[in-house]
C-alpha cells in the first residue's frame, strides 16, 4: 500500500501508477492477517509501470504488466529511492545521486552504488499488485 | 575453570601486546583546559580551527617558502572508510586525534603514526544521511567529544577510547543528525543539528562536559513569543530548518560564541511568506544561558539553498583609522562581510561581492540588508536562474586568516550559476522536504571561463584583495591552513593534489599528489621540536556529486579516488 502521500495506507493498484514513472513507494500489508509491514524503511518498496516491451528479457518474468517492484533501499548507504530523474528515466537515490534503470532489473546506471537494487518478484491477485516471491538480493545498502 | 584459565592467559597475553601502546598515550597525554584553549601553545592543534577565533592558524615558523620544497611524507594511515572525510587532525602533545566519517575516531601517535586507539560507533541499522561525514571532533580535560551522526554527543576517554557516555540530543529518525566538532567552552559541550532538507527546526544545545548533563538548547528559529517569531507566518517556524552545520567560533573577552545558520525549510520562500529569522544567519549565544546576545541575517525570506552554516572568523580590524572588534565571513551568497560585534548586538560593517552574484539588486549601507532582483528569485511554479549556483562563493571549506600580515584566504568558486523551480511536497518525517527534487536542480557554468575554482587573499583591513590562484579544471573545495612560515596549505581539487602557497604572493611553491581529492581543512602542529603539516585525503559528499555533474557540462573526469588516508608531512633533513 501507499506508503506517503495523499492515499497513504490505500492499495496501490495498477491503474495508480503513471505509464513511464515516476515510482510510487509502497510497504507490503500481509494479506491474510492485514498487518502493514512498515516498521522498518527496509521493506519500502519503488513500485514503477513500464512499456513491457521496454523491460529486458531478466526483468519482464519478475514483473506484470510492465509494472516492476524494486528495493526503495539503495545499495550504497540505505537511504530511499525516493526521486526519479525524468530525462534519463532512472530511479534516483538522494544522498549520493545513483541511478538505476528500472527496465534493466535496476542495473547501477551512474553513482556510487555498488550493486543493482533487488528486484521483489510480483503478480495480481484479483486485481491487486501482490508479492509473488522473495528479494533477488539482500536488502540494504553496505556497511562499514 | 579451564576455560577461564584460557581466558585469563589470553587476556594476560592481549595486555602484553597492548600495555606499552596505551602506556606511551597515558604517559604524554595532558588534559585540555580552559586555558589552554584561549592561549593554545603553537606545537598543538588542539582545536578544528587550531584556536576559539577560527583562524586556522599556525605561529609554527619553521617550514618556510624557503623549504618547504623539500616536504616529504612522513606517515600514512588508511582511515579505510570512503565517503567525504572533512575533519582536520588535532593533536595534543604528541597524540594526533582523527576522526572520519560514520562516527568514528582513530588516535595516533603524531610522530610515528602508530594507531593507540580506535572507536567505532555501531549506527543503527535503518540509519540513513545525506552526509556521512564528520567534520571534526572536540577535546576537553582527559575527553573526546564526538557529535555522532545519529545525533547523540559522546565523550570518549582520551587516553583509551572508551566510551565514557553518550546522551541523545534528538531522534535521527525525524531527519536530524549531526556532523559538527563540538565547541567546548568554560565546561559547557555545544553542538548543533542538520537535517534541513528533512524538515527539522534547528538549534544549539549545551551539555556539562563532565556529566554529560544537558544545560541549556536554544532554538535557532524562535517560537511563539520569542523575539524573530514574528518573521514567520503560521506554521511555517516549526519545520523552518536554520541546521547549524558547522561549529561555531568563540570570543573569550566578550564570553560569546558565534554560530552559522542553514537556510530555511523548504527552500522557496513562497511557501513561508516573512524574513524567516534566523536563518542564513550569525547568531551570538551565550555559553552560560544559551541567551541570544545578536544576530545578523545574510538573505531574509532565503530561496537559493545559501546555507550560512561556516561561523564568522572572529578578527579586530582596522577601518576608517580605528579598530574595529569584528567578525569577518566569506558567505555562501558570494559576498565578503565585515561585522562588528558587541556584547549586545552584532553591527554590519560591509559587504563585497567576492564571486559574480547576480542576485543581490543592492546592499543597504547601514543595515547590511540586500534588495533582490525579482526575476532571480526561485518560486513555487517559477523557474529562476541565478549566480552563484547553490554550492555558492564557498560552501562549508573553512576560510584562514593570517594575524601576522592581515590576510583572509578563501577557498572560493566562481563562473557557476544554478536554476531551480518550487513545488509543494508533502511532509514526512526523515524524508527529503525542500520544494525539489534532487535530479530537477539547475547547474551550470559559464563554458568560457578561464577558472572556476580558487583561493583569493584579502587584506581585511584595506577590504581589498591582494591574490588569486585559479584552477582552471577544478572546483575549490578545500579549507585552508595559513602558517607563522608565511605559507598558505589547501587541498580541494579533483587532480588528488596537496598544495603549498607563498602567503605573501599566491605562488605555488610545492604540492603533493595524494590517495583521493582533499575536503579537509590542514593542520600543523610539532612534536620533539619538529614542525609537521597534516591533512586528511578523502574525496566524497558534494563534491563528488558536483563532479558528477561538471563531468557532462565540460568533460572533466567524472570519478575522484575515494576511501580515507591520513597524511603528515615534515621538511626532509
Amino acid at each position: 500500500m501507499f506508503a506517503f502521500g495523499d492515499k497513504e495506507g490505500q492499495i496501490v493498484t495498477p491503474e495508480d501508477l503513471p505509464l513511464g514513472g515516476p515510482q510510487q513507494l509502497a510497504y507490503p500489508m500481509d494479506p491474510v492477517a492485514k498487518i502493514v509491514r512498515n516498521g522498518s524503511t527496509l521493506n519500502l518498496a519503488a513500485l514503477i509501470r513500464l512499456d513491457p516491451t521496454q523491460l529486458t528479457d531478466e526483468t519482464r518474468p519478475l514483473a506484470v504488466d510492465g509494472v516492476v517492484a524494486y528495493s526503495a533501499v539503495c545499495t550504497h548507504q540505505g537511504c530511499t529511492v525516493s526521486m526519479w530523474q525524468a530525462q534519463a528515466k532512472t530511479l534516483f537515490c538522494a544522498c549520493h545521486a545513483t541511478q538505476f534503470d528500472p527496465r534493466d532489473r535496476a542495473r547501477v546506471v551512474d553513482g556510487p552504488a555498488p550493486r543493482r537494487l533487488p528486484m521483489l518478484p510480483i503478480k495480481t491477485v484479483d486485481g491487486v499488485l501482490t508479492v509473488a516471491g522473495e528479494f533477488t538480493g539482500r536488502v540494504g545498502g553496505e556497511r562499514l | 575453570m579451564k576455560t577461564t584459565r584460557a581466558l585469563a592467559a589470553l587476556v594476560a597475553v592481549l595486555g602484553l601486546l597492548v600495555l606499552p601502546v596505551t602506556a606511551v598515550a597515558q604517559a604524554r597525554y595532558s588534559p585540555v583546559t580552559d586555558q589552554r584553549l584561549v592561549t593554545p601553545e603553537p606545537e598543538n592543534w588542539l582545536q578544528i580551527r587550531g584556536n576559539y577565533q577560527g583562524w586556522g592558524y599556525s605561529p609554527l615558523s619553521q617550514i618556510t617558502a624557503g623549504n618547504v620544497r623539500r616536504l616529504t611524507p612522513v606517515w600514512a594511515f588508511s582511515t579505510g572508510v570512503d565517503s567525504g572525510h572533512e575533519a582536520p587532525p588535532l593533536v595534543n602533545n604528541g597524540v594526533m586525534f582523527v576522526p572520519t566519517p560514520y562516527s568514528q575516531v582513530i588516535a595516533l601517535d603524531a610522530k610515528t603514526g602508530k594507531l593507540l586507539w580506535r572507536y567505532k560507533r555501531e549506527l543503527p541499522e535503518d540509519f540513513k544521511a545525506l552526509h556521512n561525514t564528520s567534520r571534526g571532533i572536540a577535546l576537553y580535560g582527559d575527553k573526546v567529544y564526538v557529535a555522532s551522526l545519529d545525533c547523540h554527543l559522546v565523550a570518549l576517554d582520551a587516553k583509551t577510547g572508551k566510551q565514557v557516555w553518550s546522551r541523545k540530543v534528538e531522534d535521527y529518525k525525524t531527519g536530524y543528525y549531526m556532523t559538527l566538532a563540538p565547541l567546548v567552552a568554560k565546561g559547557r559541550v555545544m553542538v548543533g543539528v542538520s537535517g534541513g532538507e528533512f524538515g527539522v527546526r534547528g538549534f544549539v544545545q549545551a551539555f556539562d562536559a563532565q556529566s554529560g548533563e544537558p544545560v541549556w538548547k536554544t532554538y535557532t528559529i524562535p517560537g511563539p513569543g520569542e523575539p524573530g517569531h514574528e518573521t514567520w507566518s503560521g506554521e511555517a517556524w516549526k519545520r523552518g530548518g536554520a541546521s547549524v552545520w558547522l561549529t561555531g567560533t568563540y570570543d573569550p573577552e566578550l564570553e560569546l560564541t558565534y554560530w552559522g545558520t542553514g537556510n530555511a525549510s523548504p527552500w522557496f520562500g513562497d511557501q513561508r511568506p516573512g524574513d524567516n529569522l534566523f536563518t542564513s544567519s550569525t547568531v551570538a549565544l551565550d555559553p552560560a544561558t544559551g541567551m541570544m546576545k545578536g544576530h545578523f541575517q545574510y538573505q531574509w525570506n532565503e530561496s537559493w539553498d545559501w546555507d550560512e552554516p561556516d561561523a564568522p572568523l572572529v578578527i579586530d580590524y582596522q577601518k576608517d583609522g580605528r579598530t574595529i572588534k569584528g567578525l569577518v565571513h566569506p558567505a555562501r551568497n558570494g559576498y565578503l562581510y565585515l561585522l562588528e560585534r558587541s556584547r549586545e548586538r552584532i553591527g554590519f560593517v560591509s559587504a563585497t561581492a567576492y564571486v559574480k552574484q547576480n542576485v543581490f539588486r543592492s546592499v543597504d549601507q547601514q543595515t547590511g540588508r540586500p534588495a533582490y532582483h525579482e526575476e532571480r528569485i526561485p518560486k513555487t511554479g517559477k523557474r529562476a536562474e541565478f549566480c552563484p549556483s547553490l554550492w555558492g562563493g564557498k560552501d562549508w571549506p573553512n576560510a584562514a586568516y593570517n594575524p601576522k600580515t592581515g590576510r583572509l584566504f578563501i577557498p572560493a568558486n566562481d563562473n557557476h550559476c544554478g536554476f531551480m523551480e518550487g513545488k509543494v511536497q508533502q511532509y514526512v518525517a526523515g524524508q527529503w522536504w525542500t520544494g525539489v527534487d534532487i535530479p530537477d536542480i539547475g547547474f551550470t557554468v559559464d563554458k568560457g571561463a578561464k577558472y572556476f575554482g580558487e583561493i583569493q587573499a584579502w587584506d581585511v583591513n584595506s577590504g581589498k584583495r591582494a591574490w588569486s590562484h585559479q584552477y582552471p579544471d577544478s572546483m575549490s573545495w578545500g579549507g585552508v591552513l595559513t602558517t607563522g612560515g608565511g605559507l598558505v596549505f589547501a587541498g580541494g581539487t579533483n587532480d588528488r593534489n596537496f598544495r603549498a602557497f607563498d602567503a605573501g604572493t599566491g605562488k605555488v611553491l610545492w604540492q603533493f599528489t595524494t590517495n583521493s581529492g582533499i575536503i579537509a581543512p590542514p593542520s600543523s602542529f610539532a612534536v620533539d621540536g619538529v614542525q609537521y603539516v597534516s591533512v586528511v585525503s578523502g574525496w566524497g559528499v558534494d563534491p563528488a556529486f558536483q563532479q558528477g555533474l561538471l563531468g557532462d557540462l565540460l568533460g572533466w573526469p567524472k570519478d575522484v579516488p575515494q576511501g580515507g588516508v591520513i597524511w603528515v608531512f615534515a621538511v626532509s633533513k
